[in-house]
């Protein structure tokens, strides 16, 4: 196209270098970067139904939303994760630059260990929340939804330590739901039992490793599955040969959406706004008013927001908090206005459903404090139910509840059970 | 280890006030100096046998009032009568001289009659701008975040300040206020000698040329200094940059503090997000309950307490503070006075300045943008020994000359550049005092990175952090932590990179004691 309205060229040279200057810039023509899995899923895709996570074409759904939350409730359901954003970090100083970037104690984190874990800027803010892989006492895997280059290589100042994007170079799985470990097992990958929950490890495969994990983001027996992009293909493969008579199915983000509010995790830019994205000042969030104070640690060495964080403590600075919710009925109360006495607005919810494992209607809501935290009684949201062109006007009780809103025991049960 | 209740870092002149207001209050503090004297970069020092010179600063013009009156400098030996005041001489290469005399030109000489009521005009305006910005450039920093009543009240006598000018003033203050230096005097002098000495004044130790944006603000910095009750007025103390010096010392040593010279801290020790000592180089620990630090912001951060223990966020604003200098310092040591032509011997006791036009001094200045130094570079020069020969042996003579613009990161480096630079200089004085190659008995010329060792100034910059806009105000030494205190509990910033920035003035080692002693540190 760029070629046909270009004027005439001057010369040959100069034709050849503006054609290799189109061709290294024919990236525009792609306007969704596939994954690594891209032509297994592709070949899934019966509803051709995608969103864009992080610049990837992501499906929103395979062949049907129901079918699939139920995949990872009753079978195994493999989810790509490869558009995560990864970061491989290494170094002598890599612990303690981890230590000072994240909130909670990375000292205590051994290797072959994960954990979930957030990260804040100077004044306390909530950029971004993630997984935490420990892979040796000297390299680390850092998982998140949003990018951070420099803002981890202006961390870097001052540490022996290289911070290096690996998003496209790692393909990643989620393989989660009560057969998963059978699958994994039929698969091939011996010794995989004995994973604990967020154990990871290293297992040969198609002439390299995959590190596996039992992680996951759906309160289920579960786990996550790198591979260097280039045995991506074989690994899916492997995976769905093994998986067959256990119901191994793909899914796409909306199952893993229900899931994930089942468990009580939160989604970043969903549950809560980042501090780089946020435009207004009444955004931002602390730890403290997201449901993350618990990763706070005052006792380890310094880390950013440290001094943010404690000075809000001390000065009750803090204005919101995030909670569960059970609301009666079961209309799903998605967005919906949280009311204290019917009448004043005190939060609004941001994730929501009728959760078909407990059996209640529930959500995830911030509310502006006392409202949530000390003030729990009288609580409301406003449903707009749409029924046939009208809203119908629901207010209904909220009652603030623990997450998770499930506990499935076969999420940590060791061994884990062969379904 | 020992333990002490104030540990100020640093024994240059912003140190020394800061300790001697805090020793005032009752508090015990201890002076912690790297070398061997106390003074950084306004001491005297031998520099060839018999010669003695001011090391960097060489000319006192804005030491603060309050500091004078706080730390009582006249009964320590300080003296700054108007006798001493020093004229400057804008030299010229073919022709007479032009020379302002008294406080910042009072009387212009050398120029026509009408240039010189041009002058009067502009000088008067310079003058009453400056003196809006005083206030401002004295005090600490307005808090946006949590303005008390004081401050707020402060503030609006500034605003009311700017009232009183009346609109069509007010208006052009404004209008005025971010411009270039080049610009403004276009529009209201003449006399390319003037201009090129008022263009040399606004650019002075600044990385700006006289046709950058916001080079104006450099004069009004330069203007809002007094001395002797005087705006603008310069003096050369007797016994140099040393001597001032030594009364701040005295003054500190009467009021109770005790200074160690030779003993460099290594680290600033910080326990949960608290500065509570400070190890030094034989690794002895000094502990302390406030922590003042009179050195660069950079060095205190990023090397004495270190990167792990501050925010990222915070790291990334102080490595974002420009600290290049571009000022060199020339000693030369001449066996008898030099005579500069057209000058009488009241102007040999003045400030000689070279820097014949604005456009002379904006082409200095853009091979500094690319790594060289100025083929004729601009200066000034001060005989100091004319009017204080303990300096020099008799009948010999000191020359002490600032220099610009030599860059601090020069392309080909500074071993390479430094003779093929001292050659230029001496051209340049060649041409306006013929004779004086003959007469140098020892040369000694310091470029940035001489200055960054010998005075552990990062960069040279005898700013510690260059004194633009965006490094003025509420944004030094970074946005956020302008007011003395740091990220760090307990631990304070009072040297030159602090507001109001550098110069021997003393107001940033007098404002951090303030705020020290306000917030009970």
């Amino acid at each position: 196209m760029a070629q046909s309205t270009r004027k005439k060229p001057v010369s040959k040279t100069v034709n050849a270098a503006v054609s290799a200057r189109i061709a290294a810039q024919d990236h525009f023509r792609t306007l969704r970067l596939g994954t690594p899995f891209q032509p297994r899923i592709d070949a899934l895709a019966k509803t051709q139904d995608w969103y864009n996570w992080a610049g990837y074409r992501a499906p929103h759904s395979l062949w049907d939303e129901e079918l699939e939350y139920f995949a990872i409730r009753s079978q195994a359901a493999l989810f790509d994760i490869s558009p995560m954003t990864k970061y491989r970090i290494e170094g002598p100083d890599a612990e303690a630059f981890l230590d000072r970037v994240t909130l909670r104690d990375v000292t205590k984190l051994k290797p072959g260990r994960v954990h979930y874990t957030a990260w804040c800027d100077d004044e306390g803010f909530v950029l971004d929340d993630g997984t935490l892989f420990r892979l040796s006492p000297t390299r680390f895997r850092l998982c998140s939804q949003e990018r951070h280059l420099p803002w981890l290589l202006d961390s870097a100042i001052g540490f022996d330590v290289t911070v290096e994007e690996e998003t496209e170079a790692v393909a990643g799985l989620a393989l989660q739901g009560p057969t998963s470990f059978a699958v994994l097992r039929d698969a091939g990958f011996a010794s995989v039992e004995r994973l604990k929950i967020f154990d990871l490890a290293d297992f040969p495969h198609d002439g390299g490793t995959v590190g596996i994990s039992r992680t996951g983001f759906t309160g289920d027996l579960g786990y996550e599955l790198f591979v260097s992009a280039d045995r991506a293909l074989s690994l899916w493969d492997r995976l769905m040969a093994a998986g067959q008579l256990r119901g191994i199915r793909a899914i796409g983000y909306t199952a893993l959406n229900r899931a994930r509010l089942e468990a009580g995790l939160i989604v970043a830019n969903a549950d809560f706004t980042t501090a780089e994205h946020a435009i207004r000042a009444d955004r931002l969030r602390m730890p403290d008013e997201i449901g993350l104070g618990f990763m706070i640690d005052l006792e380890k060495s310094h880390f950013n927001g440290r001094r943010a964080i404690l000075d809000a403590r001390a000065k009750r600075k803090l204005r919101h908090v995030l909670v569960g919710l059970e609301i009666e009925g079961n209309i799903p109360a998605e967005h919906a206005i949280v009311y204290h006495k019917k009448s004043q607005e005190v939060g609004l919810v941001s994730a929501a459903m009728w959760s078909p494992m407990a059996k209640r209607n529930i959500a995830i809501a911030s509310l502006a404090r006392p409202y949530g935290d000390t003030m729990v009684d009288d609580l409301w949201v406003e449903i707009y139910a749409m029924r046939e062109l009208q809203y119908q006007k629901l207010m209904k009780r909220a009652k603030v509840v623990a997450r998770p809103f499930i506990k499935l025991d076969r999420r940590t049960a060791n061994p884990p059970a062969d379904f | 280890m020992t333990s002490s209740e104030t540990i100020v870092i640093g024994g240059g002149h912003n140190g020394l006030v800061a300790a001697a207001a805090l020793a005032k209050t009752g508090r015990k503090v201890l002076v912690l100096e790297a070398e061997s004297e106390v003074g950084g970069a306004a001491r005297t020092e031998e520099f060839a046998p018999g010669f003695r010179v001011s090391s960097i600063a060489h000319l006192l013009n804005r030491l603060h009032p309050d500091v004078v009156k706080a730390l009582e400098l006249d009964m320590h030996g300080l003296q700054c009568a108007r006798a001493d005041f020093m004229p400057s001489v804008a030299l010229s290469k073919d022709g007479p001289p032009l020379v302002l005399h008294g406080a910042y030109g009072e009387v212009l000489t050398g120029a026509s009659p009408s240039e010189q009521a041009a002058w009067k005009e502009l000088r008067a305006q310079l003058l009453r701008y400056a003196g809006i910005l005083k206030p401002f450039l004295s005090r600490r920093p307005p808090d946006l975040a949590g303005m008390s009543l004081l401050e707020t009240a402060s503030f609006g006598q500034a605003a009311l300040a700017l009232k009183k000018l009346g609109k069509e003033d007010m208006r052009d203050f404004l209008r005025v206020l971010l411009m270039n230096v080049a610009d403004l005097l276009d529009e209201q002098l003449a006399d390319i000698r003037l201009k090129g000495l008022l263009a040399f004044d606004a650019t002075l130790g600044s990385h700006l040329g006289p046709r950058s944006p916001t080079s104006l603000l450099g004069l009004y910095y330069r203007l809002a200094g007094e001395t002797g009750g005087a705006a603008g007025a310069q003096i050369q103390p007797q016994g140099g940059m040393g001597a001032v010096v030594a009364a701040i010392r005295a003054a500190a040593e009467k009021a109770g503090v005790t200074v160690l010279t030779s003993t460099p801290v290594a680290r600033i020790i910080v326990e949960k997000g608290r500065a509570v000592g400070v190890a030094l180089d034989t690794g002895e620990v000094l502990r302390a309950r406030t922590i003042v630090s009179a050195i660069n912001p950079a060095t205190t951060f990023l090397d004495l307490v270190g990167p792990r223990q501050i925010d990222t966020g915070f790291v990334r604003k102080v490595k974002n503070v420009r600290m290049k200098g571009d000022a060199a310092k020339l000693n030369l040591a001449l066996d008898r006075p030099p005579q500069f032509s057209g000058v009488d011997a009241a102007g040999h006791k003045g400030r000689l300045v070279i820097a014949p036009s604005p456009d002379h001094v904006e082409r200095a200045f853009n091979p500094s943008k690319y790594g060289e130094f100025s083929p004729e570079p601009v200066m000034e020069i001060t005989l100091p020994s004319l009017a204080d020969p303990s300096l020099a042996p008799s009948g010999a003579c000191v020359l002490s000359a600032v220099v610009q613009y030599a860059p601090y990161a020069l392309k080909e480096g500074w071993d390479a550049g430094k003779p093929k630079f001292l050659k230029a200089i001496m051209a340049q004085l060649e041409a306006y005092a013929p004779g004086i190659g003959k007469s140098v008995v020892h040369a000694e010329l310091l470029t940035p990175d001489d200055i960054e060792t010998r005075y552990r100034m990062p960069g040279g910059h005898w700013h510690h952090g260059e004194l633009q806009a965006d490094h003025m105000l509420i944004s030094r030494p970074v946005s956020g932590w302008s007011g003395y205190d740091t990220p760090i509990e307990g631990l304070f910033l009072a040297g030159a990179g602090s507001h109001p920035g550098g110069g021997v003035s003393g107001a940033p080692g007098l404002n951090a004691a303030r705020r020290i002693i306000a917030m009970k540190g």
